[in-house]
């Protein structure tokens, strides 16, 4: 039945069924520290002979250099151009020929590298990784290319709508603080940019004291210490100090219209929200699933499209950086009903903050968090990108036996102080591009900083 | 080929890229891959089972054999508007509660219209099985409607057309071409319909169509995930078997008409700063629009061609002539009737349009004169088969590609076959595909500009 006889292979991957609408999920974790002391979690899995791993470095674009921003995007874009020996040419036709996807890029805190591949290239996709980290070339043709494509997907940025308005946000919400700048960097800043600034990157800030790896698929934990120094141990040992000034939240509520002939607005709002290890985390994750997280389950959607026809989606999110969080949210609706949707929002807004959720809310949402979880994770880059996201945020590495615990532990009583903490409409920031009718800005957009 | 769906879905939208890029060029699968199990119940509901036991998790898909291309004259967009009325309820299911209900039971649910196809699916936990089946099989035969639902959701429908068509020059001018390309044929109109047509669609319209097409003997029931065939089987039988099979219409079929000249489009935005080039071409399907037999080489062709970077045209234009960002070709199969085939280039700053269609056309006059190499067909089939696996990696993937092409008429044999016959590809198939493809007649070019006339003529 099984193709190539894989079955009888360790089977990691194992839930368990629970409670009715409750799945527990039971992911067998390794911690594997190879002899050079490069440490990655592992979760084995022979059922499909390929892997994912996944590598992150603290070292995001928020370190980019004042009038070199866009050094982190344009490195990552270029670092697997060509690499070691290998020409642009000679790069690309190897991860082709061995059906091995690789590719980084730059958040505003991080590095994250993903590399997948067919277990049978194992070697050869560690090498191609290895090289695109520690001895990238940087050929002046190859970065005027990456760069001319950074230069055009800008200039597209600028025009398109949801681009314009999220980052019209983040300069709004984070005024003054290196968060408020575009990751890409400005056309200005992009062609400043020289090889050897790449080069700098590359040198002063992916080392081995801010990796973080993870590994999902068919590779066993014996065989992976010995790839893990090889692909690693060449990288600096420390890197250059972090940044960590913390951004001031705007003082009130600001309306900002960026007028765009297109007939359709498009809204984003919200305001600062909470980092990932504040104590009322899991409190923030069931406000925000009831609020416009959950699809066709948040209050949200159920206002502005199922009882109003407002609008084809609406949601929000939480988004935890390192020195700040946010609560941010998307909508879209024709010019003639912008001031109306956002009068919805701020009413949703105000009715979570003074009365909270309602005690089958808040197990509805329980039952989709815990029930959901397991089943995002049937690939190995979706298992990899967990076991990243666990090591980055300090999880433990026992978090899976403990999630569904932390999430069932919260309780009305929680969401209520957390929606009373977080959802402050008196600071909310509303970002519209369109043609809006009957909404007029209350300030002006700051200035891109740098 | 184009996709609408009820709710905002960016896992779909990648998965559906992942399975085009599968038969576009990227990837592949191999022989006897999947090995799916299939029967029919005795009132014509086809069923397709593919038991992974790699997470205890299901994916379970409901395909009717409809799509855009079934409608009538004035009512497009009616496959799509029920696709989101069929979320409205049953006497047993309140309005909007089929997803709150899975949802409820930790299951992600979501629904799509293509122009041959329209499909539900649900991912749960293996145990709640029934509980997908029990509602969709009920929806399959009981949908309710009243007039203040549909036109609420007339209002929302309108909305996913702002945001991904008018609000989106790209898209737009993808819509203009379509429509220049066919002209007859109703692949020529979006299958979220025309804004006029959406505004006239009515609850009658929606039901109609319904009655016309849902039934056990138009659909594909598929299920992929930790399950035996047995339990598929008996489960089945239970919640699908009990609705009767009913006659369906033979599928509305257009012929297209003689094309005698090239068509050319310019669509200037000012939501525009950097133009771009693209072309589209008629071509074969599977199994329909011309000679079906050159579907597969056309795979290869358009992936050497340019499927990816290190292809003949980014080769040739983006890194060695270095005046576009990208260059690509694709090639789409995937229709009852015509597919379509494409180039695509956008110019580098500083760069003009015109330069980067000469380049790409100087590369197809090239590639019609001398023809391919013996290498470069190897290298590309062997590329397209390796990566076959990777459709095992998650639960979705075989389960469409099964649905999908059961839709159009094509069989689990076809799709199981799919490595052998890219495999089986000669150099000789690929330049008689490309001679065949590559008639200007029967091809679009579609010129995205900036609103006001820019100065990189220069």
């Amino acid at each position: 039945m099984r193709p190539f006889g894989l079955r009888v292979l360790l089977l990691v991957l194992v839930l368990a069924l629970g409670l009715p609408g409750r799945v527990a999920l039971a992911l067998e974790v390794q911690r594997v520290v190879s002899s050079g002391g490069i440490e990655a979690w592992l979760v084995e899995d022979h059922t499909v002979p390929v892997f994912a791993l996944s590598v992150d470095f603290r070292a995001g674009t928020t370190l980019d250099p004042a009038g070199k921003e866009g050094v982190a995007s344009l490195a990552t874009a270029t670092m697997t151009q060509a690499a070691g020996d290998l020409d642009n040419e000679a790069f690309q036709g190897r991860l082709a020929d061995l059906s091995v996807s690789l590719g980084f890029g730059a958040g505003r805190d991080n590095v994250t590298g993903t590399l997948r591949s067919l277990s049978v290239n194992r070697d050869a996709a560690f090498e191609l990784l290895a090289l695109a980290l520690s001895r990238p070339r940087f050929d002046a043709a190859d970065v005027e290319r990456v760069r001319a494509a950074t230069l055009t997907s800008l200039a597209r940025q600028a025009t398109d709508p949801s681009s314009v308005a999220l980052r019209a946000f983040y300069r709004v919400v984070f005024e003054g603080h290196p968060y408020a700048r575009t990751p890409q960097g400005s056309e200005a800043t992009v062609a400043t940019i020289t090889p050897e600034d790449l080069g700098r990157f590359v040198a002063t800030q992916l080392s081995r004291d801010r990796i973080i790896v993870s590994v999902a698929g068919a590779i066993a934990a014996t065989d992976l210490g010995p790839l893990l120094d090889r692909t690693f141990a060449p990288l600096p040992a420390k890197a250059a100090a972090l940044d960590a000034s913390q951004p001031s939240p705007p003082a009130r509520e600001a309306i900002i219209v960026v007028r765009m002939a297109v007939p359709q607005s498009v809204v984003v709002f919200g305001q600062n929200g909470i980092k990932r290890d504040d104590p009322d985390w899991y409190a923030a994750t069931v406000l925000n699933y009831v609020l416009g997280g959950g699809g066709f389950n948040s209050r949200l959607t159920h206002e502005v499209r199922e009882r109003r026809g407002l609008a084809y989606g609406i949601s929000t999110s939480l988004q935890p950086l390192d020195q700040a969080g946010l609560i941010v949210g998307w909508v879209a609706t024709r010019n003639a009903r912008v001031a109306e949707t956002i009068a919805v929002v701020k009413r949703e807004w105000v009715r979570l903050a003074e009365t909270g959720i309602s005690d089958a809310e808040l197990a509805d949402a329980k039952t989709y968090m815990t029930g959901s979880f397991p089943l995002q994770l049937d690939s190995t880059a979706a298992i990899a990108g967990l076991l990243l996201a666990m090591q980055r945020h300090n999880l433990g590495i026992d978090h899976l036996a403990r999630r569904d615990d932390l999430i069932n532990g919260v309780t009305a009583d929680d969401v209520r102080r957390v929606a009373k903490r977080l959802l402050d409409s008196d600071r909310l920031s509303v970002v519209v591009v369109g043609e809006p009718s009957d909404v007029t800005s209350t300030r002006v957009l700051p200035a891109e900083p740098g | 080929m184009a996709v609408a769906f009820r709710a905002r879905s960016r896992r779909w939208l990648q998965a559906v890229a992942v399975a085009g890029a599968m038969f576009c060029g990227g990837q592949a699968l191999a022989q006897g891959l999947f090995n799916p199990v299939t029967f029919t119940l005795d009132n014509g509901l086809q069923v397709v089972v593919l038991p992974r036991a790699r997470v205890p998790a299901v994916v379970h898909m409901v395909w009717y054999r409809v799509g855009s291309a079934d409608e009538q004259a004035g009512k497009g967009g009616i496959a799509h508007f029920l696709e989101h009325l069929m979320f409205k309820g049953t006497p047993s299911v309140a309005p909007g509660e089929l997803s709150k209900i899975v949802a409820r039971n930790g299951g992600r649910d979501n629904a799509f219209t293509n122009q041959d196809y329209t499909g539900y699916y649900q991912t749960v936990a293996a145990d709640r099985l029934e509980l997908v089946m029990r509602l969709e099989s009920d929806r399959m035969a009981n949908l309710v409607l009243t007039d203040a639902e549909v036109d609420l959701e007339r209002e929302v429908v309108l909305e996913e057309r702002r945001s991904r068509t008018d609000n989106q020059p790209s898209a737009l001018l993808t819509e203009q071409m379509r429509a220049a390309l066919f002209l007859s044929h109703n692949y020529r109109n979006p299958v979220i319909g025309w804004e006029w047509e959406i505004r006239g669609l009515t609850r009658d319209d929606a039901l109609a169509f319904y009655r016309r097409h849902y039934a056990p003997n138009n659909a594909i029931l598929v299920v992929a995930g930790d399950v035996t065939v047995e339990r598929v089987r008996a489960l089945a039988v239970q919640y699908y078997g009990p609705i009767p099979g009913r006659e369906v219409p033979p599928r509305l079929r257009f012929q297209e008409s003689p094309h005698q000249a090239a068509r050319r489009l310019e669509l200037r935005s000012e939501q525009v700063r950097e133009p771009s080039w693209r072309r589209v071409y008629m071509a074969p399907s599977y199994s329909g629009g011309g000679d079906a037999r050159h579907a597969y080489a056309l795979q290869v062709l358009m992936q050497l061609l340019g499927g990816d970077n290190t292809s003949r045209l980014w080769r040739a234009v983006v890194v060695e002539r270095a005046i576009a960002n990208s260059a690509s070709a694709w090639y789409d199969p995937r229709a009852i009737d015509f597919g379509s085939a494409g180039l695509f280039g956008q110019p580098r700053q500083g760069q003009t349009v015109e330069a980067v269609e000469a380049a790409i056309e100087a590369e197809i006059e090239r590639l019609l004169r001398d023809g391919v190499t013996e290498e470069e067909v190897e290298r590309a089939k062997r590329r397209m088969t390796a990566s076959a696996v990777y459709a095992l990696d998650d639960l979705d993937t075989g389960a469409r590609l099964f649905g999908e092409a059961l839709s159009m008429g094509r069989t689990v044999a076809d799709v199981e076959a799919w490595p052998e016959r890219i495999t089986g590809v000669t150099v000789d198939q690929v330049n008689e595909a490309a001679l065949a493809l590559f008639d200007i007649k029967r091809s679009v070019t579609g010129i995205l500009l900036p609103a006001a006339k820019p100065e990189r003529r220069s």
